[in-house]
């Protein structure tokens, strides 16, 4: 029992057309950036917009399948869903907006506020059943608005960006939170996000969907090691070459030459990590194996260091400490040479 | 390369060198705005302070006044009733010839009212297109009563209500419509419990506005209803009957309805005159 879907439908120009599958009790997340379809897909996985082809199949009942004429209404799904700003009815309370989805499915009145209630406790939020949306905080709506996904007991929970309106601050409980709160769910759960600690703190499986295709699955800490496209490279902090590997060293697609500590052979993607990047004013002494010159393209805080953008034959992308850059006068356009060492270099199948 | 600084403050330079109004504009200006409250000035001047009451007081004063407040509360009743219906029709489907449907709507708005009467007199008159057949089945014939004054004031006021309603609907979030959808209710139970709360206050204004157009209608209503006392004979008729035999009666009776007109501003005060 779960979610197998292949999603199939046009939005403007982008064609949307992946596959998803998701097992009971486990969280899915779609990763990419903005305008990749992800947005599409939860859509058309809860009824709002028709698909044009494909086949959605929750808990073995066919929601979708344009081409057998089949569409069950997106009322008439045992789906939950948590949209971007939350949307809570603004006309309603806390323990109101929770019961809607009760009362719509036929609950008493009394009853559902019952079942609200409960679940309004459940997530803490007891002091503020009777307040309206515009009386809570990010944090708070957001569990409101989780809350009101899941009371009724859907089969699929669908979360569209659901830490993307709080600030960075509240965003950190917030999603301590929420791991906690999906942690009890039964169903299957489909998560979309442009930020990847998101997906990698709560999903157990991480789709990237660029341009409405899957360019990459797989365990969360998987994809962070292994990226294959440039997106998800830059998302966890890598940079991203490919080449072709014949023992201990890759001939890049650029015609520089990487050495690596360890053997390789045929297609590779070469990620090196910025921390492993030292950079120097004059060709160094010794013998490290990979010196490259390169030139200075960007220069951008991040965090406690400063992260240095380089091209040349091996464009790479380098952190240095504020001291280290000035002593290097890594200003726009300068000259360096970038050491990595060959141990430091990962290197694996494309 | 000039500072955003520097930019930002010439920018500001430049809206205070805009507050003064050349003469070419000031002085049509001037003389527009003497020309819509001069009259309104003159009728508060005239007006008869010491016998107001008394004027007020009259049978045929109040009777008209009753009259006018029941029909015109319920033409909005059943603009209410017919036309949220039509708005949401014309804002949320896809139904073919829209544009059309909008233009009909539309076209009381700027038809004269004495035309929309002489219609309904066609449509609904005891040889009317309909009220003919009705008259020789049933023996119901609406022209000279209270019913086609509602029938008039709903024809001319409906309208507004529909537009108000109509804009209220297009300017609503319909994400959380999708939200309601996704909590298993269908377009009926989304429309009763999420749409219709949202657009509240543009319902109220649409029947603001239609209540205070229903008031004051006048060409429909003479054509359709005629000018019987107690029966079809509303405000604006027992003013303009007053001014040829009562000119105090007129004036008291009109300052009445200034005084509604104003109070109506007064209450979408905040929808349309705060919009800048």
């Amino acid at each position: 029992m779960s979610l197998a879907a292949h999603v199939y439908v046009h939005r403007g120009p982008l064609l949307v057309d992946l596959h998803l599958t998701v097992d009971p009790g486990r969280i899915v997340a779609l990763l990419g950036p903005n305008g990749a379809g992800k947005s599409t897909v939860l859509r058309v996985l809860a009824g709002l917009t028709p698909p044009d082809g494909g086949r959605i199949v929750l808990d073995g009942v066919v929601l979708d399948d344009p081409v057998a004429d089949v569409r069950v209404a997106p009322h008439d799904r045992p789906v939950g869903m948590v949209f971007q700003d939350h949307l809570l009815f603004p006309h309603l309370t806390t323990v109101d907006n929770v019961a809607f989805g009760l009362r719509t499915r036929g609950m008493s009145r009394s009853a559902a506020r019952e079942q609200a209630r409960h679940w309004v406790e459940r997530m803490g939020l007891a002091d503020h059943a009777a307040a309206k949306p515009r009386a809570l905080s990010g944090g708070q709506s957001q569990r409101v608005a989780l809350a009101r996904a899941l009371a009724g007991q859907p089969r699929l929970l669908l979360l569209d960006e659901p830490l993307s309106a709080l600030d960075a601050r509240t965003k950190l409980d917030v999603r301590a939170e929420l791991r906690r709160h999906l942690a009890g769910y039964d169903g299957a759960t489909v998560l979309v996000t442009h930020d990847p600690v998101d997906a990698m703190a709560l999903a157990d499986q991480l789709v990237v969907v660029e341009r409405g295709r899957i360019v990459q699955e797989g365990l969360p800490v998987d994809v962070a090691r292994r990226p294959r496209t440039d997106y998800v490279a830059r998302l966890v902090g890598l940079s991203l070459l490919t080449g072709t590997a014949e023992g201990r060293s890759v001939v890049l697609d650029t015609g520089a030459a990487v050495h690596l500590g360890e053997p390789a052979h045929g297609a590779v993607f070469v990620a090196i990590r910025p921390s492993s990047v030292a950079l120097y004013r004059r060709p160094p002494g010794g013998s490290p194996r990979n010196v490259w010159p390169a030139r200075v393209v960007g220069v951008t805080p991040y965090g406690e260091t400063l992260r240095i953008d380089l091209d040349g034959p091996v464009p790479l992308t380098a952190d240095v400490t504020p001291e280290a850059a000035a002593e290097l006068q890594l200003v726009h356009g300068a000259e360096v040479w970038a050491v990595v060492k060959a141990s430091e270099i990962a290197a694996y199948p494309a | 390369m000039t500072s955003p600084l520097a930019r930002a403050s010439r920018a500001r330079q430049e809206v205070d060198g805009a507050t003064g109004v050349p003469a070419v504009l000031l002085l049509p200006a001037l003389l527009g705005v003497l020309f819509l409250v001069l009259p309104m000035a003159a009728l508060l001047i005239r007006v008869p302070w010491s016998s107001l009451g008394s004027l007020l007081a009259e049978p045929e004063v109040r009777q008209a006044l009753r009259l006018s407040v029941v029909s015109a509360s319920l033409a909005t009743l059943i603009s209410l009733v017919l036309g949220v219906p039509l708005a949401w029709v014309m804002a949320r489907t896809r139904v073919r010839g829209r544009a059309v449907l909008r233009a009909l709507v539309t076209v009381p708005l700027v038809l004269p009212p004495v035309v929309g009467g002489v219609a309904l007199f066609l449509a609904l008159g005891r040889r009317g297109v309909i009220g003919g057949p009705l008259y020789d089945a049933t023996g119901i014939s609406f022209p000279f009563t209270t019913t086609a004054v509602v029938l008039a004031e709903t024809f001319v006021a409906m309208p507004f209500l529909v537009i108000s309603v109509e804009g209220a609907l297009r300017a609503a979030d319909r994400r959380f419509e999708d939200a309601a959808a996704t909590r298993g209710a269908d377009r009926a139970t989304t429309f009763r419990r999420v749409t219709l709360p949202l657009v509240l206050p543009g319902v109220a204004a649409g029947a603001v506005l239609c209540w205070a157009r229903a008031l004051g209608e006048f060409g429909a209503t003479i054509t359709f209803a005629g000018n019987f006392p107690g029966t079809t004979r509303t405000m604006p008729l027992q003013v303009y009957l007053a001014l040829q035999t009562d000119p105090e009666s007129a004036i008291a009776l009109s300052l009445v309805l200034l005084v509604v007109s104003i109070g109506t501003l007064l209450l979408l005060r905040d929808r349309w005159l705060m919009r800048t």
